[in-house]
């Protein structure tokens, strides 16, 4: 999770990533971000995001994208 | 038959009459008749193509179900022998074999789409090229006709196949009801591209007469039909002549057909959005919205994920999202980390995805340079403005301006000018007339033409330029109300005599003040086209 969170902190350093759980909603990470984001994740935890769980719900919050990252890594 | 004419109207209210006298559950089935009725209207042997997409859909998504039950049923007979790489392999090998069944359908339709579409366009970009290099012979054009929504109705049906195929959405099993989701007539032509799972939540349901409903969307398609006929149609005529003319019309005119376009497509397609929405809404279906006030966004990225919302996602979930994620590029964006440095090996991915969609939106706008170039220069101008985001910032920071109600309309109207300046290429004949265009705006000094009455020489008269101006204001107005919510809903909420006076008027205005007669064409809407 410290890993996840550093990463997103580099995308967006004022934003507090432990807490929010909008953050596609409040349009805090686009879509470039989310590219990004997903190349980060490919290279450090070699889980490689589908494009059918680009959705607001493994997006919204860090603790979202981390189980999403785990359940990846279990399938 | 176009929303503007009468035979759509008695056709509407025949629909609407009929559909809340028969039974429930079938009433789908008339809008499915109704649709195919419509449709059938710009050509019966149109109807061939609404029906190879559906079936070819229907048949396709059923195998793709078919695979995934068949990839369930093994995991789950052979659940204790399966390790976890037998299982990640025999998932490998089905998903191969759904991969083949979407990419069959997917060449099929957008082959059609794109024979129809770019045929002709492709012979005369190869008869430019053999004229290019000396040559005299020539190939012929082909006589087709672009069938009426296609691009609208494939991109709907391409996007819930692929839904299908990544499991989002289970495949519709009934092909009248999937037939009725490809050809639903108010959206058929002009948008939105609705979503399977949205759609279908109220499309098929057993709809019981609701008046909240009906009294709502009638007041919406009412909107539409100002916007369109009292505001886009009456400054037509403008457009046309400076558009038409780019040798006389120079200049303070370029600003003024800037400006004038602007307010004719923000009027023409969101009024079409709001009578399909609205149509949708008397019969107890909701759509998707496709607009959020675009022209209150402070840059370019805001502002496409506020105008043709649908038409934004569609691209980003279908294009964008598996472009930039996909193998190779993860394999090239690997290659430039190590290479070409961390800054590069980032950005890559995006600036390769953004440049294709880009290309590939402007393409679907039209078969021409004109739109090909306005598509590349909306891309090219996204990741510039994301470049620059850090100097804004810092620029924020320092002159502490943001919030600011000054700086805010400032940003605004940059971006309002900025778009405008876009649709140049959209406007004229061609891309270098466009840039000519564009370049007089800062070399001919005719700014006079504002003042001198020239502006009444352009097709429109004082009293187009009265309405239009009040048109536009009420626009305004009801765009600043939009930010507390719902309009009709704020309104909903005042006596019933206030909202009776409120629609009779609106009626009145579009009878009293449409604009109808010689030298207007209320009969295209421009998204039709398309």
């Amino acid at each position: 999770m410290e890993t996840l969170l550093e990463i997103l902190e580099e995308l967006h350093a004022d934003v507090d990533f432990k807490n929010c759980e909008t953050l596609i909603d409040s349009a805090i990470l686009d879509s470039f971000d989310i590219v990004t984001l997903i190349a980060e994740i490919d290279n450090v935890f070699d889980v490689a995001i589908p494009a059918e769980e680009i959705i607001p719900e493994n997006f919204n919050s860090a603790k979202a994208l981390y189980a999403l990252i785990q359940r990846l890594d279990e399938e | 038959m176009l929303f503007t004419s009468y035979n759509f109207i008695l056709f509407l209210v025949i629909v609407f009459i009929l559909y809340y006298c028969i039974p429930k559950k079938f009433r789908w089935i008339l809008l499915l008749f109704a649709s195919y009725f419509f449709y059938a209207q710009a050509g019966v042997e149109l109807l061939l193509f609404l029906l190879s997409t559906t079936v070819s859909t229907y048949i396709v998504s059923l195998q793709l179900l078919r695979l995934s039950g068949t990839q369930k049923a093994y995991i789950a007979k052979n659940k204790t022998v399966l390790n976890k790489e037998a299982k990640k392999a025999y998932k490998s090998k089905i998903k191969k074999k759904q991969w083949k069944w979407l990419l069959a359908c997917l060449f099929f339709n957008f082959g059609v789409l794109a024979i129809f579409k770019y045929t002709n366009f492709t012979i005369a970009n190869i008869n430019s090229l053999i004229t290019a290099f000396g040559g005299t012979k020539q190939l012929n054009f082909l006589n087709l006709v672009l069938p009426m929504g296609i691009s609208f109705y494939m991109f709907q049906t391409m996007g819930y196949l692929i839904d299908v195929y990544r499991g989002t959405v289970q495949a519709e099993r009934n092909i009248g009801k999937l037939a009725l989701f490809v050809s639903f007539f108010p959206q058929l032509v002009q948008g939105p591209i609705s979503r399977y799972n949205d759609l279908s939540r109220t499309l098929f349901e057993k709809q019981a007469f609701n008046s909240s409903n009906v009294w709502f969307g009638l007041q919406r398609i009412l909107w539409g039909y100002l916007k369109k006929m009292v505001i886009a149609d009456r400054i037509l005529p403008a457009v046309n002549t400076i558009i038409n003319a780019p040798e006389d019309y120079q200049g303070a005119y370029v600003l003024a057909g800037m400006i004038f376009y602007a307010i004719e497509l923000y009027a023409d397609f969101t009024g079409g959005i709001d009578i399909v929405i609205g149509i949708g809404q008397i019969f107890g279906i909701e759509m998707t919205e496709n607009f959020n006030r675009p022209y209150f966004s402070k840059n370019i990225t805001e502002y496409w994920r506020r105008w043709h919302i649908t038409m934004g996602t569609w691209f980003k979930d279908y294009l964008f999202y598996p472009i930039s994620i996909c193998k190779p590029m993860r394999k090239l964006s690997k290659w430039s980390r190590n290479h070409l440095g961390e800054a590069v090996g980032r950005k890559l991915p995006v600036y390769i995805s953004t440049l294709v969609v880009w290309f590939v939106t402007g393409l679907w706008h039209g078969a021409s340079w004109n739109f090909i170039t306005w598509g590349v220069f909306n891309g090219v101008i996204i990741l510039l403005s994301g470049e620059c985001a850090p100097l804004y910032q810092w620029f924020h920071k320092r002159f502490r301006v943001e919030n600011k109600i000054w700086y805010s309309a400032f940003q605004i109207l940059r971006t309002f000018l900025l778009m405008s300046s876009l649709r140049l290429f959209d406007c004229y004949r061609d891309v270098k007339t466009a840039f000519s265009m564009f370049g007089t705006l800062f070399t001919k000094w005719n700014y006079e033409v504002f003042f001198n009455g020239s502006m009444l020489e352009l097709g429109i008269s004082t009293a187009d330029y009265m309405v239009l101006l009040l048109g536009v204001l009420l626009l305004l107005l009801v765009s600043l109300r939009q930010r507390k919510g719902s309009v009709r809903q704020q309104m909903a909420e005042k006596p019933i005599t206030v909202n009776l006076l409120a629609v009779y008027l609106l009626f009145m205005a579009i009878i009293i003040l449409g604009a109808y007669g010689i030298g207007y064409d209320a009969s295209q809407f421009i998204y039709n086209q398309f």
